[in-house]
């Protein structure tokens, strides 16, 4: 036979058997459309816990203060002020520590002509850009002088500026924070959700010093809301929360036996946390997929071989008419690797019209990998072939007359 | 030895089949036989005499335990799978009792299929393919499938098949066994007009008396030995 007649046969023998070819098919469909799913969710759900570590930053600890009592009523960390700038200012000669941001925050009503939002506002030094590593989207952020100064300037969240800016840009228009004008010198950068699925980007940022004077007062000079710190190192984690504890102590004046009038919180332990789950969740969808895959393979391979009996009589037919077993074999194994193919096509277009459909309607990042792909339609296109081309050898080898008489 | 003009020359020839932890048991027996070209020839014999065999050695569709087979002057014993299907595809025409068309292949792709494999370009395997339905008077059902064809239409698309490659030798094992009697006079009255106007050797096994009456020499089998072999008397 010639060759170039060979891809006509294949594709006419499976337009011939339309129900076998369209099984087949079916089989590798689910089996890589399944499996390029699965794990495009398992992915997308790394990706976005790895993003919001990386949102976070990383070595932090938060330093809240202390739970105020009401009438027998403890309110929990935070409620009473007890850490100061002065005591942020003891953290950073820490050697263990290198960023020390203390904040003094409150939500407050911010108003730009007809709009207006409620928002956190945050008091903050400098160094809080580069400890949470929070670069600036267009304009400046807080600087040196503007703390010194106690200047009346503003960086805005993204969703800040958008609520109040729509699509015009802020930069330079003003801003009314409990009525007191503040000249917008920045936009952040986008941050998206924290891992507590609260949006980062609801904020706007001024000067500690602004904050404190001006804005929302203090129970006592220089107190704070809470402090974020950064360890030098992965490593230094233990050391640093130990080298905050003892130096807050000793500031506080507290005695041995005495509770902390603050609280330590190591951030790390949280993304790990969140990162264990992610890694869990992928392990457990590779599993899912995994099976999706033996099934589906299990699918073709019952396929493929429930009409073996058919198929022998129609190899025994050609070779009395004077096939060759290179023909036949040529034949069948391009068959397979037709349906194979086709079906792992519509796979892979299932699985991304799937992972697609996730995210624009449950709302889940989902990343369709290349390797998740190459794995599905490999592994089913193995199985698919191997099972497709297996009997055919088989029968090809058998002498004419017993593939004839095959029942 | 040379054969000369002898189209099938088998001397010898044996076959037993290999049972499973049993003795093998003997199909044929040191079978002597020669057929020469033009001949039109019927084999009989009772079930089990080991015509169906015989005739598949002859088609290269098996391959005997035994002996020497001469095709055309070649000893076919010592060819390889490839080349006795090149052999089957140019020299011999299969008509089975079960006809064996492909199913879900039409009419005129089952009768092209030899072709397909002797490399014959599309353009030409279909138009010599409607050429052969024309010459078995199904010439207007090219587009049919099998199992929309009646047995005897079936079987005459059989032999257009079998007659693709311009075949020496036409074999047919029960040919008219699925037919009815009218047809089955059809099918044989075909064969006889083929061996007559073109000169192809025909060999017929049948069982029926009747349908070995078409053939000018009749081969009896019994338990695997030519027990008979004469001119066919009206």
């Amino acid at each position: 036979m010639r060759l170039r007649a060979l891809p006509g046969e294949a594709w006419r023998s499976m337009g011939l058997n339309r129900l076998r070819t369209g099984l087949t098919m079916l089989g590798m469909v689910i089996g890589v459309g399944a499996v390029v799913l699965m794990l495009a969710v398992g992915d997308g759900a790394r990706h976005t816990v790895n993003e919001q570590i990386r949102a976070m930053g990383s070595n932090l600890f938060l330093i809240l203060s202390g739970a105020s009592t009401s009438s027998g009523v403890r309110m929990g960390a935070g409620t009473k002020p007890t850490i100061t700038r002065g005591d942020a200012e003891a953290l950073a000669r820490l050697p263990t520590l290198d960023g020390v941001a203390p904040v003094h925050s409150q939500t407050v009503q911010l108003a730009q002509g007809a709009n207006n939002w409620s928002a956190q506002v945050y008091g903050v030094t400098p160094e809080f850009f580069p400890v949470r590593d929070w670069p600036a989207e267009s304009g400046q952020l807080i600087s040196e002088s503007d703390l010194r100064s106690a200047a009346r300037v503003v960086v805005l969240g993204q969703l800040v500026a958008k609520e109040l800016f729509g699509a015009d840009d802020p930069l330079g228009k003003t801003v009314r924070i409990k009525n007191l004008p503040f000249t917008v010198i920045g936009v952040a950068a986008a941050k998206g959700q924290s891992l507590t699925g609260r949006d980062q980007d609801d904020i706007a940022f001024v000067p500690l010093t602004t904050a404190q004077s001006k804005l929302f007062g203090v129970a006592f000079p220089g107190a704070l809301s809470f402090m974020t710190v950064r360890a030098k190192s992965d490593e230094l984690m233990e050391d640093a929360e130990a080298d905050i504890r003892q130096t807050l102590r000793q500031r506080h004046r507290l005695m041995p036996g005495e509770d902390d009038d603050f609280t330590v919180r190591n951030l790390s332990s949280t993304a790990e946390t969140a990162a264990t789950t992610a890694r869990v969740l992928t392990i457990l969808l590779g599993t899912i997929a995994s099976i999706s895959l033996i099934v589906g393979g299990i699918g073709i391979m019952n396929i493929m071989l429930v009409s073996v009996t058919e198929r022998t009589r129609e190899i025994g037919i050609r070779m009395a008419v004077g096939a060759r077993r290179r023909d036949i074999l040529l034949q069948f194994l391009l068959e397979a690797i037709l349906i194979c193919a086709i079906g792992g096509v519509a796979g892979v277009a299932l699985g991304i019209g799937g992972a697609w459909a996730i995210s624009a309607f449950a709302g889940m990042d989902t990343v369709v990998t290349g390797t998740a792909i190459a794995l599905a339609f490999a592994f089913s296109a193995t199985t698919g072939i191997f099972f497709g081309w297996y009997p055919a050898r088989k029968a090809a080898h058998m002498q004419p007359v017993e593939a004839l008489r095959y029942e | 030895m040379a054969p000369g003009d002898d189209l099938v020359r088998v001397t010898r020839f044996s076959k037993h089949y290999e049972v499973p932890g049993g003795e093998p048991v003997p199909v044929l027996h040191a079978v002597e036989l020669t057929i020469a070209a033009g001949e039109f020839v019927a084999i009989m014999g009772p079930s089990g005499s080991g015509k169906s065999t015989f005739m598949n050695l002859l088609g290269c569709l098996d391959t005997p335990s035994d002996g020497e087979y001469w095709l055309q002057g070649r000893n076919v014993a010592g060819l390889s799978a490839d080349e006795l299907a090149a052999l089957r595809n140019r020299l011999i025409g299969f008509v089975f009792q079960g006809f064996n068309l492909l199913r879900r292949v039409s009419a005129l792709d089952n009768v092209a299929l030899p072709l397909l494999y002797a490399g014959v370009g599309r353009a030409e395997r279909h138009a010599r393919a409607q050429a052969l339905l024309d010459q078995v008077g199904l010439g207007g059902r090219a587009k049919a499938l099998p199992n929309q064809l009646s047995g005897g239409q079936q079987q005459r698309v059989a032999i257009a098949r079998a007659l693709a490659c311009e075949p020496a030798l036409i074999l047919a094992d029960e040919p008219t066994g699925n037919l009815d009697t009218h047809t089955s006079g059809e099918i044989m009255t075909l064969f006889t007009r083929l061996n007559a106007e073109r000169g192809i050797t025909v060999v017929v096994v049948t069982h029926e008396a009747d349908i070995a009456r078409y053939a000018r020499r009749l081969v009896r089998f019994v338990d695997g030995r030519v027990a008979h072999d004469g001119e066919v008397t009206p």
